[in-house]
């Protein structure tokens, strides 16, 4: 590999886009490479200062108002359940167009790693004023009920403010262009949105932690739910948080 | 009277695309920066967004809104260069001038100054397009490689080795900023 080739490919590297075998090529070179081991660091580096620093707009009020209004206008109501399934029918076509639509061979399949990055989307809006919560309660037994009738599956919403992280409420988020449900906890004055969406696998996998624009993302599939964790505490608090709901979770089953 | 249809189709399109507001109205900020016009583009954007969803065919929404703020930005340049006076006039226009060439900062707001939003905001502003919007949809508006090639219209390879430009002028301007303001 050129000097040339690895002063574009460590990008790609640095935004978690290639594949292992090239990961692994370019990471060689830069070992070898002082030139681009140091050009690497400093991208590195101002890529953690520009993760770390709000560079996101917030529209208007007045502007969303004026959208709105411009739709034709219904009654406001809720994402109606044949929207919702709609939703599921979208995300299924996913795979087909994604074998029709642009392939690079070095970059990798990245399904998992488009709804992560809509995940992490959607943690972060939740952040601004006003978004976080539709349900505002500390009470399970109020915001669970809240779900019903919103999404074809209420997700499961537990307590878990014994074990030091406190139940805020919920919302109706859009993840792949589907309803979901976010159930929100804090963590001292840390928020963690826990996406919970239903899948047709049953299967178990088991929780994996990935980094994106500085947040940390513990996913996990359990009981044919697909499960997202996200917050900026730190991943072993996060996987301390996804241990103790699922603890909680099988609690609640046993007993 | 709205049909039955169109407000199924105003409803479904509300639900998978206002949510992607924020999104779109950041990256029309950082390519027109002017908020008064950005709001024109989005409101624009979402417009001829409702008349052509039934063309959309997923799967991702993000990169068909931001093609089409693209278009609708492009409309804007197009307009502003044939009314030379209209860009003179935008109280932006002094924010043509690299802000790394201003000198105010005194040492002790140096680390400050690298970490201030605003000014990393316009050091991302003053990058040349087409470099400038594959760096926003990047690293702000957070897509992947395949869904910046898909709203801009180019091969992956391309936003590849736009993206390592736009960082490598960033990065030089940021360093100006600093010894400057050493
Ligand atoms: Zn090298």
């Amino acid at each position: 590999m050129t000097c040339d080739e690895a002063r574009i490919l460590l990008h790609a590297l640095l935004d978690n886009e290639l594949d292992a075998g090239h990961a692994r090529e370019v990471e060689g070179h830069i070992a070898g490479c002082p030139d681009c081991a140091a050009e690497f660091a400093a991208q590195r580096e101002m890529q953690r200062v520009l993760t770390d620093t709000n560079l996101r707009y917030t529209a208007p009020a007045s502007l969303r108002s004026r959208i709105e209004a411009s739709l034709p206008q219904a009654q406001r109501q809720q994402p109606s359940r044949r929207s919702v399934l709609r939703g599921f029918a979208m995300g299924s076509a996913v795979s087909a167009l994604a074998a029709t639509g642009i392939v690079a061979l070095v970059l990798r399949q990245d399904d998992q790693q488009r709804i992560l990055s809509e995940v992490v989307s959607a943690h972060l809006r939740s952040l601004q004023a006003g978004h976080l919560t539709d349900v505002v309660s500390t009470d399970q037994h109020t915001v669970k009920p809240w779900f019903n009738g919103k999404l074809d599956v209420a997700p499961p919403v537990i307590d878990l403010t014994a074990q030091g992280f406190t139940l805020v409420g919920g919302r109706l988020d859009y993840i792949d262009a589907r309803a979901i449900g976010a159930v929100v906890y804090k963590r001292r004055q840390h928020v963690v949105n826990l996406f919970v969406s239903q899948t047709s696998s049953s299967e178990h996998r088991p929780p994996k932690t990935q980094t994106m624009q500085g947040f940390n993302c513990r996913r996990w599939g359990e009981r044919g739910l697909n499960f997202w964790a996200v917050s900026d505490i730190g991943a072993d608090e996060l996987a301390e948080f996804v241990d103790k709901f699922e603890a909680a979770m099988k609690a609640n089953v046993e007993g | 009277m709205p049909g039955t249809d169109d407000l199924q189709k105003a409803q479904r399109f509300r639900e998978a695309a206002l949510p992607h507001l924020d999104d779109v109205y950041t990256l029309a900020r950082y390519l027109l920066r002017d908020a008064s016009d950005a709001e024109d583009a989005v409101q624009e954007c979402y417009l001829r967004a409702l008349k052509h969803f039934d063309s959309y065919r997923g799967p991702a929404i993000k990169p068909w809104l931001f093609a089409i703020l693209r278009n609708v930005c492009n409309a804007e340049y197009a307009r502003r260069a044939h009314r030379p006076s209209a860009i003179e006039d935008t109280p932006g226009a002094a924010e043509q001038t690299p802000i790394w060439q201003e000198s105010e900062a005194s040492p002790e707001t140096e680390v400050l100054r690298s970490r201030d939003a605003g000014a990393i905001r316009k050091l991302i502003e003053t990058l040349a397009e087409p470099f400038k919007e594959t760096f926003v949809l990047r690293e702000i508006n957070n897509l992947s490689y395949r869904e910046i090639a898909e709203a801009i219209g180019a091969p992956v390879g391309t936003v590849m080795s736009r993206l390592a430009r736009a960082r490598a002028m960033l990065r030089a301007a940021w360093t100006a900023e600093e010894e400057h303001s050493r």
